[in-house]
């Protein structure tokens, strides 16, 4: 079984900073991650290939520096790794992504066929969870998102069953590889690397490969002129015209009462509400 | 320091040029989320922002309806025109009985392509986004994940606004050159509009799937529904009482409960205590965890990041209780109690137990 996980390296989010007069992102020196979503599917990709045998290969685009993420991943457990970094993929939003990351794995197939895509449910810098069923899309798999186990996989059938959260339970699916799956948070817990692992991700070969060399031939689909989407403006929101209104009082006691005082001033039918439903209604 | 959006900000100042096939792409339309026979409430919310939209640009508002041939579909039909749709795009087939990406792309993409909608809204759920990352890539389009506001700029473009990375800035994404332009927004950060009374009508379009079952490989085994009745009711909730990193530890938890139950209220927190494992994630406000729009939001030891800011921006009445007086909180907070949350809970706690029982008592 050959599964491809798609990840991302993603600035650790506890510490980023905004610049307090150009309201512009600090990037520099925050330590990075790999997308704490991902850690999910890798996890799980890791299982299935424990269980199956194969192997499972790390796929990120990204900036050069992202190779530290994929020797993370190698470092976990993964076999094998790919870096997509071209400076025309600067600027993607989800369409020109997907479209990249879809066309690497197009060329990964071409070598080695592939029955799974993992990619993380969203990420925690852009969270708009469109970029794996954008891969999924493109390449014609089936589509499982918001996946909370995988149930059984059958090489022989090429089946597998999950178990899919939606809004109002889970639904039990079966369909065929290959496949695609985003995991849910907190479906597992990402193992830490054997010692092997560790040494091997040290001296590992990274593939590094340009648009071109991932088999991209049509550059103005990828990054900003790739991308339907255009930023207008990046701003601070407003404060409302008032600030809120502390209340008086000495001690708990008295800015408590005076807080349920000014509350009920304000919204006089919750008080009746209230009670209505405290008396049982 | 880097600045993070100069690259995109170097094509802020482009211009619509609307590529000619997309010229007669034109109203408004809301996916209407139908599943196991209810809607889902975030459809009406969009229906009220998409009829605003509609009547700015002077176009029509339509609901987007797919299900399987029942009284419940034409249920959601009628429910559409309650809540403003001028016409629905109908779809009715046994294969759209319970979602499933494929049928349901298949559905989109053809009533999209056949009847050329400007804009296609969404619910930021499950089945929305799961449906609409697959719908824009096959289209080809733009799409704005999560919108906090829409609006219509002065070249009649959808300007979609939602909180960027880095905790305190918001951005306006445009989708210029392509058609539809595709959001998708969460349950409650748009106000439930007024249904209408009585017997409404409207224009219904009806357009057959074309898809036969052996061409869907997904199958569906089984649905295990959640036990609602333990489920939090967050989203829906009309009072909710919250806290945050300022608790100090997991067991100070509890004091956020105790006012809760006092209240008949839910509770939930900021991201960090999920996080840590203190709350489930379900339990989470803001972008990344459950929008609310309560009559009354508490919210203890909670600095006021701007994504715990979206998700309780609706709320009627915002108090917060903070040891800090400058914290951003108090930038969208309506109440403050200044002070320590760990001495201010029990004490709320208190004295609202007593209000609510003596005046039980005395009415
Ligand atoms: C992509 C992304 C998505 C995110 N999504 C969410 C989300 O959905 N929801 C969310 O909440 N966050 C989200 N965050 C995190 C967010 O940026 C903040 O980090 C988080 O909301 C801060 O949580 P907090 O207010 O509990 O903690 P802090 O920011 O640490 O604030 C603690 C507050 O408690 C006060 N305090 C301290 N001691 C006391 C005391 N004894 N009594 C009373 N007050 C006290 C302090 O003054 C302070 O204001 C997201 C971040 C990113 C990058």
């Amino acid at each position: 079984m050959h599964i491809v996980v798609c990840i991302k390296q993603v600035p650790d989010s506890a510490q980023i900073r905004v610049h307090p007069v150009t309201n512009t992102i600090m990037r520099q020196g925050v330590p990075t991650i790999i997308n704490p979503y991902d850690l999910f599917s890798l996890e799980e990709a890791l299982r299935l290939r424990d269980a199956f045998g194969g192997k499972v290969t790390v796929l990120t685009m990204g900036p050069p520096m992202a190779e530290d993420s994929l020797r993370k991943a190698l470092g976990i457990g993964a076999d094998d790794a790919v870096l997509l970094t071209d400076r025309f993929f600067a600027g993607s939003d989800t369409l020109a992504t997907s479209f990249a990351l879809a066309t690497a794995i197009q060329k990964i197939m071409e070598t080695e066929p592939v029955d799974m895509v993992f990619a993380g449910k969203q990420t925690i810098d852009g969270d708009t969870a469109q970029v794996g069923p954008g891969i999924c899309c493109r390449l014609g798999m089936q589509q499982l998102t918001y996946v909370q186990k995988v149930e059984s996989v059958d090489p022989a059938k090429r089946e597998i069953v999950v178990h899919r959260r939606s809004e109002g339970g889970v639904q039990v699916l079966k369909t065929s590889l290959p496949c695609m799956i985003t995991m849910l948070e907190g479906t597992n817990q990402i193992r830490y690397g054997t010692m092997d692992d560790m040494f091997r991700a040290a001296r590992a070969d990274v593939r590094v490969w340009s648009a071109a060399a991932a088999g991209i031939e049509d550059m103005t689909r990828c990054g900003l002129r790739g991308s339907p989407t255009v930023v207008k403006k990046v701003f601070a929101p407003k404060a409302r015209a008032q600030k809120a209104r502390p209340v008086d009082g000495e001690g708990a006691e008295a800015l408590a009462a005076a807080a349920i005082e000014a509350i009920f001033a304000s919204q006089p039918k919750l008080e009746s509400d209230l009670l209505k439903q405290s008396a049982g209604y | 320091m880097s600045a993070d959006n100069k690259p995109a900000s170097s094509r802020a100042g482009m211009k619509k040029q609307l590529p000619e096939k997309f010229i007669n792409y034109k109203h408004v339309w809301v996916f209407v989320e139908l599943e196991r026979g209810e809607v889902h409430p975030v459809s009406w919310e969009l229906l009220g922002e998409g009829r605003k939209l509609a009547d700015k640009l002077g176009v029509q508002l339509a609901g987007v309806v797919m299900g399987p041939p029942a009284a419940t579909t034409r249920a959601a039909v009628e429910g559409s025109y309650r809540y403003g749709a001028d016409t629905v795009y109908l779809m009715e087939d046994p294969l759209l009985t319970d979602y499933r990406n494929e049928p349901f792309t298949k559905a989109m993409t053809d009533l999209v392509n056949t009847y050329q909608p400007e804009i296609l809204l969404l619910g930021a759920t499950t089945l929305g986004r799961d449906l609409a990352g697959s719908v824009a890539t096959t289209l080809a389009t733009g799409l704005t994940a999560d919108c906090t506001e829409l609006a219509i700029d002065d070249e009649g473009s959808l300007a979609a606004t939602r909180p960027t990375f880095g905790g305190s800035l918001l951005c306006t994404i445009h989708t210029l050159n392509f058609r539809p332009q595709m959001a998708t927004i969460r349950p409650r950060v748009m106000a439930m509009p007024e249904a209408k009374d009585g017997e409404v009508s409207g224009g219904l379009i009806e357009v057959p799937l074309n898809m036969k079952e052996d061409d869907v490989i997904t199958k569906i085994l089984d649905f295990i529904a959640d036990n609602t009745t333990n489920k939090a009711q967050l989203a829906y909730a009309d009072v909710v009482v919250a806290g945050g990193m300022g608790l100090g530890k997991p067991e100070n938890f509890k004091l956020v409960k105790d006012l809760a139950e006092v209240l008949g209220a839910e509770y939930g927190g900021s991201r960090p205590l999920v996080q840590k494992g203190w709350i489930d994630s379900d339990r989470q406000i803001g972008q990344t965890g459950k929008t609310i729009r309560p009559k009354l939001y508490i919210a203890a030891g909670i600095s006021g990041a701007i994504q715990h800011r979206v998700g309780v921006e609706g709320a009627d009445l915002i108090l917060a209780i903070n040891t800090d007086p400058n914290a951003p909180i108090m930038d969208f907070a309506h109440l403050a109690i200044i002070g320590d949350a760990m001495t201010i809970l029990p004490a709320l706690t208190e004295a609202f137990r007593k209000r609510l029982s003596v005046n039980r008592m005395a009415g």
